[in-house]
């Protein structure tokens, strides 16, 4: 197990590295920084100033290791736009992004999970034909388009909840419905999936030659199983609905740090920009770390391993 | 002539005959499939098909509603907010989506492909770079960084295409580096080598063969991932620039009309919905029809 | 204790549908089990015997169809008692021990939990006490260190441990019947012998009522107190163990017995008995002896009757002929 941890840990870590150096890269990308904030009118001499002053004229690989060396210590640079240092502009966003994040990964989960497990205890019923084309339509289903249906039926139409903004509870709803629609139809066939199996198997027919009942022949022998694939689906999921959110954030005017990754972007603002892809990324990596040291403690087999 | 009277009894469908029954007689695979050639023609015949110039503006004639709200069939989707014919644009913007999913799959599919093969096949090193590698592209956050590279080489179609292209090839590697590893073990691969075949030569005409379904299903799903992520980045003003017709670009500039004109929003999004609905279903259909032991 | 069998079954069918029509995997099965006696229910893969087990527990896929003349346990209308007076019957009066130990246990819980649970479930006691009865028990089934197995999870058990706990395991309520389905099939040949011992060995200790089913006669000839012979569905032959091993009547039933290898009546190198031909389909109706086309004794009217034929001391048969063998005047 420890073995196991420290291996998935040296991993995750050199990803990070590797991502980070990418998300540095980007910043050469457009050519010559210097130009991009000091701007297309700008002469020269300015521009030779600005990059003196950002150190621009210095080889690339030193740049990415003092980036990298004040990146460790959540030093991201100052943002060209907003004169701050970036590190504190997304601490500042980023509970919006992390609540919406939970919130989203909570309702897919209450959704997702019952659905699946009634697909799977009566397969071809209703319920599962109901529960395939939702999880076929999901994925289909742009998500800016569902927020702005979200938003026209709830906001525009039924006056019933705030379309756009972060200030009260009723402000998250339809960003989390949105959001979790997203992560639903994965977690709902892999729920229906294990729980097929897995009541198929022959410990289950144990379990009812004790005398079990079916409620926990369902839930304490089959589901506590089917389950685990699961929990690290979810942990995976959220770290993609982290990366996510810009889209639902730019739908609901959140405030959140997929926000203000939109904003830099249109504003040039790269500093922020490398800063958002890299604690992105890092979310991502910490979920799927988090997902493989849930899994092996889950189950048993790879827990003692 | 009658040395083997059995062996009419014997012949039956081919295993070929026998898919093409399956595909059709697939539900999913067939609806999708329908819809996805209709548009495909829609796409193809656009000039002949539109009743307007899509980038024709007519100031006169702004925001017209379409004529199941009122409006005339000189507009049957009625116009957008600068007169602009809806229908006619919502046509071209079929060949847009279309040709970002088709070509993004194609560059995604090869990267993907090429890395996948590679890392079933050699196993060992190559393996543990490419597994690497496909760790970090899933790190990267798809939708942020594709907008960052096309905000900073500006939004033009090839400039999406290329991004998404050189971003969506994760599912590909996956997916081709454990069907090449169920494949290379088998007796007839190591018959291959045995017989001397060349690398290349056993990757082509032996390997390929058996993982090609399995590359069309992700072709189909991955189509439909750049297809909306298209949509998404033009939604966000960082994909293909106006005046282009883009369905996600339209959706966006319906955006600011939505509290008074909200089909402006919601004719392009259903027919965006459609398109990759129609594609999944076909996708999943071939899945189920290529390898009936995987369903569910 | 009452005179009437512990379990008894007649005229037990199962059907299962299928695409090509139904399949009648069990037709009209009859047998009495009385308490602490051992029935052993043998027959080739395929005929029926596992379904039977499953039945008697009403464990069945919910798509096969189970009817029956009777079928009591204890005085108990199996068919008329509610699925929570049958929950309330299994794992505490009668409880089953499955063929695959490797995969019957839960994975995700520890062997503890899951000694106790059946106990928990069926008697107030508490969890100390259950506890103390799944120590008790698993040292009786031949595990040592006891205790310390109770916090393990099944998969650090070998398959040997495992169906000594599966044991431990159904007789954690001392149950009146236990069903074991071809307990041993799964294990090494070392310790087919050792778990069949132990299980013979708690039974008569407890007083319980056996159901073995096997395809080993072997196992049979040591064992049972009574013998069904089930072939493609049908008890052929039923009756003491005695009487079927002195004097097989069915042709199935000598097939069999003729094809245990016998130190001194069997030469070095000699090919053992096989019975040549293949089972018949059950799909559809199924009429006459299901054996006939396996039979050297088969005569026309096989192919539409299989009377049942009653020897002494309960040995019973289905065979057109009155003991088993084919003579000329049948034929006519």
């Amino acid at each position: 197990m420890l073995r196991f941890i420290l291996k998935r840990l040296g991993l995750a870590l050199l990803v990070a590295l590797t991502v980070s150096f990418i998300s540095f890269s980007l910043l050469f990308l457009s050519g010559d920084p210097a130009i991009a904030i000091a701007g297309e009118s700008a002469n020269a001499e300015d521009v030779a100033a600005i990059r003196a002053l950002y150190g621009f004229d210095r080889p690339m690989m030193v740049q990415y290791g003092d980036w990298l060396w004040h990146a460790l210590q959540f030093d991201f640079g100052v943002s060209y736009y907003f004169r701050l240092p970036v590190a504190d502009l997304i601490a500042e966003r980023l509970s919006v992004t992390m609540t919406l994040g939970v919130c989203g990964i909570v309702f897919a989960l209450l959704i997702a999970v019952p659905l699946g497990v009634i697909a799977a205890i009566r397969p071809n019923s209703l319920i599962d034909r109901i529960a395939l084309f939702l999880s076929v339509a999901g994925q289909a289903m742009p998500s800016f388009w569902f927020g702005l249906i979200l938003i026209v039926i709830f906001a525009i139409q039924l006056r019933i909840l705030p379309a756009s903004g972060a200030d009260t509870w009723q402000h998250f709803i339809m960003p989390t419905i949105v959001l979790g629609y997203y992560a639903m139809p994965a977690i709902m066939r892999l729920t229906r999936a294990g729980m097929l199996e897995v009541l198929s198997a022959d410990y289950i027919r144990t379990a009812r030659a004790k005398g079990a009942s079916e409620g926990r022949v369902l839930f304490k022998h089959a589901l506590r199983n089917a389950i685990i694939p699961v929990v690290s689906l979810a942990a995976v999921q959220m770290g993609f609905m982290l990366g996510g959110s810009i889209v639902v954030e730019s739908v609901f005017a959140l405030h959140g740090a997929g926000y203000l990754a939109w904003e830099s972007i249109g504003r040039n603002d790269l500093p922020t920009v490398q800063a958002l892809i890299l604690v992105f990324a890092l979310f991502y990596i910490v979920f799927t770390f988090l997902a493989d040291v849930l899994n092996a403690w889950l189950d048993p087999r790879m827990r003692s391993a | 002539m009658t040395a083997f009277p059995d062996a009419l009894e014997i012949t039956g469908p081919t295993p070929g005959q026998q898919l093409r029954r399956r595909m059709f007689g697939h539900q999913g695979f067939m609806i999708g499939a329908v819809f996805l050639v209709l548009l495909v023609i829609i796409a193809l015949l656009a000039p002949v098909l539109a009743p307007h110039d899509p980038y024709a503006q007519s100031l006169s004639n702004r925001m017209v509603r379409p004529v199941f709200m009122g409006g005339t069939w000189e507009h049957p989707l009625g116009t957008d907010h600068l007169g602009r014919d809806y229908l006619s644009r919502l046509i071209y913007g079929a060949r847009v989506s279309l040709m970002i999913g088709a070509v993004a799959a194609l560059i995604s599919g090869t990267i993907g492909t090429a890395l996948g093969v590679a890392a079933g096949y050699f196993g060992g090193r190559v393996d543990a770079v490419v597994t690497f590698l496909i760790n970090v592209r899933l790190a990267m956050p798809v939708v942020l960084v594709a907008l960052a590279v096309v905000a900073i080489l500006g939004g033009s179609l090839s400039v999406v295409i290329g991004v998404l292209g050189l971003l969506l090839w994760d599912r590909f590697a996956v997916v081709m580096r454990a069907s090449t590893l169920q494949i290379r073990g088998r007796e007839f691969v190591a018959a291959a080598r045995a017989v001397g075949c060349s690398t290349p030569r056993i990757l082509l005409s032996e390997i390929m063969p058996n993982i090609v379904n399995n590359l069309i299903v992700v072709v189909t799903l991955e189509m439909a991932h750049a297809i909306l992520l298209e949509a998404a980045l033009s939604f966000l003003g960082v994909g293909v620039q106006p005046p282009t017709p883009s369905w996600g670009l339209m959706v966006s500039e319906g955006k600011n009309m939505m509290l008074f004109e909200p089909w402006l929003v919601l004719i392009p999004g259903a027919v965006l919905f459609v398109l990759v609905l129609a594609i999944n279903l076909m996708g999943d259909g071939l899945r189920d029809v290529t390898a009936p032991e995987n369903r569910n | 204790m009452n005179d009437a069998p512990l379990l008894s079954v007649r005229g037990l069918t199962l059907d299962i549908p299928t695409s090509g029509g139904t399949l009648h995997a069990v037709r009209g099965i009859d047998f009495d089990l009385n308490r602490g006696e051992t029935l052993c229910i043998v027959g080739e893969s395929g005929s029926g015997k596992s379904l039977t087990s499953l039945a008697l527990m009403g464990l069945l896929a919910p798509k096969i169809r189970r009817t029956a003349v009777r079928m009591t346990f204890d005085g108990t209308d199996l068919q008329k008692a509610s699925r929570r007076q049958l929950r309330q019957l299994r794992g505490d009066r009668m409880s089953m021990i499955f063929q695959e130990p490797m995969t019957s246990l839960n994975p995700a819980y520890t062997i503890g939990d899951q000694l106790t649970e059946t106990l928990l479930l069926h008697k107030k006691v508490s969890r100390a006490k259950a506890r103390a009865r799944a120590i008790e028990l698993l040292e009786k089934v031949g595990i040592t260190a006891a205790e310390s197995r109770l916090s393990q999870y099944p998969h650090q058990l070998s398959g040997g441990l495992r169906q000594r706990v599966m044991i431990a395991m159904a007789l954690m309520c001392e149950p009146e019947l236990i069903i074991a389905d071809e307990p041993t099939t799964a294990l090494d040949v070392t310790i087919q012998a050792q778990i069949l011992r132990l299980l013979v060995d708690l039974q008569r200790e407890m007083n319980m009522a056996l159901i073995l089913i096997t395809h080993d006669l072997g196992v049979v000839a040591r064992v049972a107190d009574k013998v069904a012979v089930m072939y493609a569905g049908e008890l052929v032959e039923t009756g003491p163990a005695s009487a079927i091993f002195r004097n097989p009547a069915h042709p199935y039933t000598r097939g069999l017995i003729n094809c245990i290898p016998v130190p001194g009546r069997n030469e070095r190198g000699a090919r053992l008995g096989t019975i040549p031909g293949i089972v018949p389909s059950l799909v559809g109706e199924v009429t006459g002896c299901p054996f006939r086309g396996r039979c050297d004794q088969r005569v026309a009217i096989c192919d539409t009757a299989a009377p049942l034929r009653r020897l002494p001391d309960g040995h019973e048969f289905r065979c057109v002929h009155p003991d088993g063998h084919r003579h000329e005047e049948v034929t006519a």
